[in-house]
């Protein structure tokens, strides 16, 4: 069977498996499509929020990112885990033991205002967007690498499945599917880790494989490949080239913002008990760590595979590197995608790949009679081209299609579903029509989401500059508005109304402002960036990627100063946060 | 369920907050970036403790963090008479 039949074959399968569990968990309720009638067991949430978490930049992004980046990379592998600490500690419990729908919808009770719900709803909004408009490219990407269609084509199948289990299942629908979607993504990701993981050190078993000896060379991967850059002009692979600062910052802005994201803290609103959600939280991180761990050791022997496929030899010497007539075929299947890229610069008809960027290291290559490097490698192929490079049989590439896509439209579906829940729950029942009908609230809730698909669609087919910076823009917002708000709202009883929407709408101006000068969001028609993005030109050299920190730290300020320059929150108020501690239910 | 009882079992969630979040700091922020130059004179086999750390220690560590975090505080619940049933 030829590799493009097969994969029609998975990618299909695994569709009418997703389509299967929405007919089959239909929403009969408003409780049913927001929070699954909070009958999810433990280790499903746990599964359905890795699925949910794990985003296509997760899937195929990331191994290729710290591929090239080595430690510096480490700011993914920890602030994309360690954020779930925070989320068991400070929110889960909590916001299940509340009980409600949304998470605007906790901040307009606790800060007893519409104002604070409506702010809430535009930061979710937002970071919702910009966070979904690069799953819709990455269906579209998968789609039209394996299923050779059109980008265009491949996102509207994409939007045509999300729109059926997410309009029609609500949260119940997206929850049971994201459980396959995990199983299907775990499954494509290690299984092609575990063989390049033999085919390298022997040791089977990617983590361990990481720390291993290469098969019959004497020394461990990570020696060598420090080795083998360094004498490329590259940064050694185990240290890295951003500051310690801006690691420290990016580092936490990732993992506050990750606790505050809307749809990934929805997800414990499912679960039948507090406890429940506590644990829940650990079995999520336990199905992320299977994949974040495989990440960085599929993102070292990704790199040295690909170093040591072109450097065939000695640096510097004549025939040290690859001739370009002899590269192995999936050179040419990525060639074809443009995601590939050769330019013979010196004429010899062989490939040279070396950092051409570093001034120190121009004189060794000028000897070597290299005249810049010829390959240029988008960090997305490692993931996707793995089996190939490894020899691996047509079932695992089309396994690792499916996978992508289940890895996109898992985290789609689970933003589409809090973007339409902020809709009509937050904004249509809780602001313009409160006394609308169960059913007409739930009709709302599916026309939402059926808008918010459109939108979503649109954005991935046509991205403006601002969905581009997902890491700096969603990260950093949820970092410096949600996240603050919600833990002071638990462990500060005194932060009231004022406090909160001061703090909120200091860390959402600030951080948006800093991301706008360094970046360009929006404001791209008026000259924005206006700041040149280097280190020299950052506040106290933290990047715009690290800057939600500092806006945290600004809504904690002001919103404890204010809060305290005003009237403490009313005797109900203080009454919720007493019931919210605890997991059984006061007087 | 008296509010002094209550204000017991927050006073001892917090302190188990805090030890999880010293633990959760320290094996990141500590091990993994601020010395990491330090700890990567240490081997673990074929790793450098410090990027270990970095890329596959601090996520195990999480991981266990929150499982123990959760027994505890199940353990409170009981303890403070506030379980759930």
């Amino acid at each position: 069977m030829s590799l493009q039949t097969l994969t029609y074959l998975v990618v299909g399968a695994s569709f009418a498996l997703y389509i299967g569990i929405a007919i089959w968990s239909r929403a009969h309720t408003t409780g049913d499509f927001y929070i699954a009638g909070k009958g999810v067991s433990p280790v499903a949430n746990g599964m359905a929020t890795a699925a949910d978490w794990m985003s296509a930049a997760s899937f195929i992004s990331m191994a290729g990112l710290i591929a090239f980046l080595g430690y510096d990379g480490s700011v993914y592998l920890m602030g994309w885990t360690g954020g779930y600490v925070l989320l068991a500690l400070f929110l889960a419990p909590y916001l299940r033991k509340f009980g409600k729908f949304t998470v605007p919808e906790f901040i307009a009770e606790r800060y007893y205002s519409k104002t604070a719900r409506i702010v809430a709803v535009i930061c979710l909004i937002f970071i919702s967007f910009t966070y979904v408009a690069g799953q819709m490219r990455g269906v579209g990407i998968v789609f039209s690498r394996f299923l050779e269609v059109d980008v265009t084509l491949g996102l509207v199948i994409g939007m045509g499945i999300v729109f059926v289990y997410a309009v029609l299942g609500g949260m119940k629908g997206i929850t049971y599917t994201q459980v396959a979607q995990y199983c299907v993504l775990i499954f494509a990701y290690t299984v092609p880790a575990i063989f390049i993981a033999i085919q390298i050190t022997g040791n089977p078993i990617p983590q361990l494989a990481f720390g291993s000896e290469i098969s019959g060379a004497g020394v461990s991967l990570l020696d060598k490949l420090d080795d083998i850059v360094t004498s490329l002009g590259f940064t050694q692979y185990t240290s890295g080239t951003k500051s310690r600062v801006d690691i420290f910052c990016i580092t936490l802005a990732l993992m506050v913002g990750t606790a505050g994201l809307p749809h990934v803290i929805v997800r414990f609103f499912t679960v039948p008990k507090v406890r429940d959600a506590r644990i829940s939280a650990g079995y999520a991180l336990l199905f992320i760590a299977i994949l974040y761990t495989t990440a960085p050791a599929v993102g070292a022997m990704a790199r040295y595979n690909l170093v040591n496929t072109i450097q065939s030899g000695d640096v510097g010497a004549p025939d040290g590197n690859l001739v370009y007539e002899e590269r192995p075929t999936w050179m040419h299947t990525w060639q074809q995608t443009g995601l590939l890229r050769f330019d013979d610069k010196n004429g010899d008809g062989r490939i040279q790949l070396y950092n051409d960027a570093n001034p120190e290291f121009a004189d060794t290559a000028a000897d070597y009679g290299w005249q810049g490097n010829e390959l240029s490698v988008d960090n997305d192929i490692m993931v996707l081209a793995n089996p190939e490079i490894a020899g691996l049989p047509n079932w695992v590439i089309a396994l690792v299609a499916a996978g992508g896509i289940a890895a996109a439209l898992s985290t789609a579906a689970g933003l589409l579903l809090v973007i339409s829940a902020a809709v009509s729950h937050d904004l249509v029942k809780g602001i313009f029509l409160p006394d609308i009908s169960e059913k007409k609230e739930l009709m709302a809730g599916r026309i939402a989401a059926a808008f918010a698909i459109m939108v979503a669609g649109y954005l991935g087919f046509d991205p403006p500059g601002w969905v581009a910076q997902v890491v700096a823009f969603a990260f950093g917002l949820a970092a410096a508005s949600l996240f603050p708000v919600i833990l002071l709202g638990i462990f500060f009883k005194r932060t009231n109304k004022e406090g909160a929407i001061a703090g909120m709408l200091t860390g959402l101006f600030f951080t948006y402002g800093y991301i706008e000068y360094f970046k360009g969001l929006f404001l791209k028609w008026a000259g924005a960036p206006w700041g040149d993005n280097v280190a020299e030109h950052w506040l106290f050299g933290i990047s715009p990627e690290g800057i939600g920190v500092i806006g945290m730290l600004l809504n904690f300020a002001v919103a404890l100063t204010v809060s305290y320059m005003t009237a403490p929150p009313p005797e109900h108020i203080q009454h919720l946060v007493e019931h919210i501690r605890v997991p059984r239910a006061i007087d | 369920m008296t509010p002094e009882n209550r204000a017991a079992y927050w006073r001892a969630n917090l302190q188990l907050v805090f030890g999880c979040l010293v633990v959760w700091f320290i094996c990141s922020y500590g091990f993994g970036i601020l010395l990491v130059d330090v700890l990567n004179k240490v081997r673990l086999g074929g790793f450098q403790l410090g990027f270990w750390f970095a890329q596959q220690g601090s996520i195990y560590i999480f991981v266990g963090l929150i499982f123990f975090y959760a027994w505890r505080m199940n353990k409170l619940d009981q303890k403070h008479d506030v379980h759930e049933d």
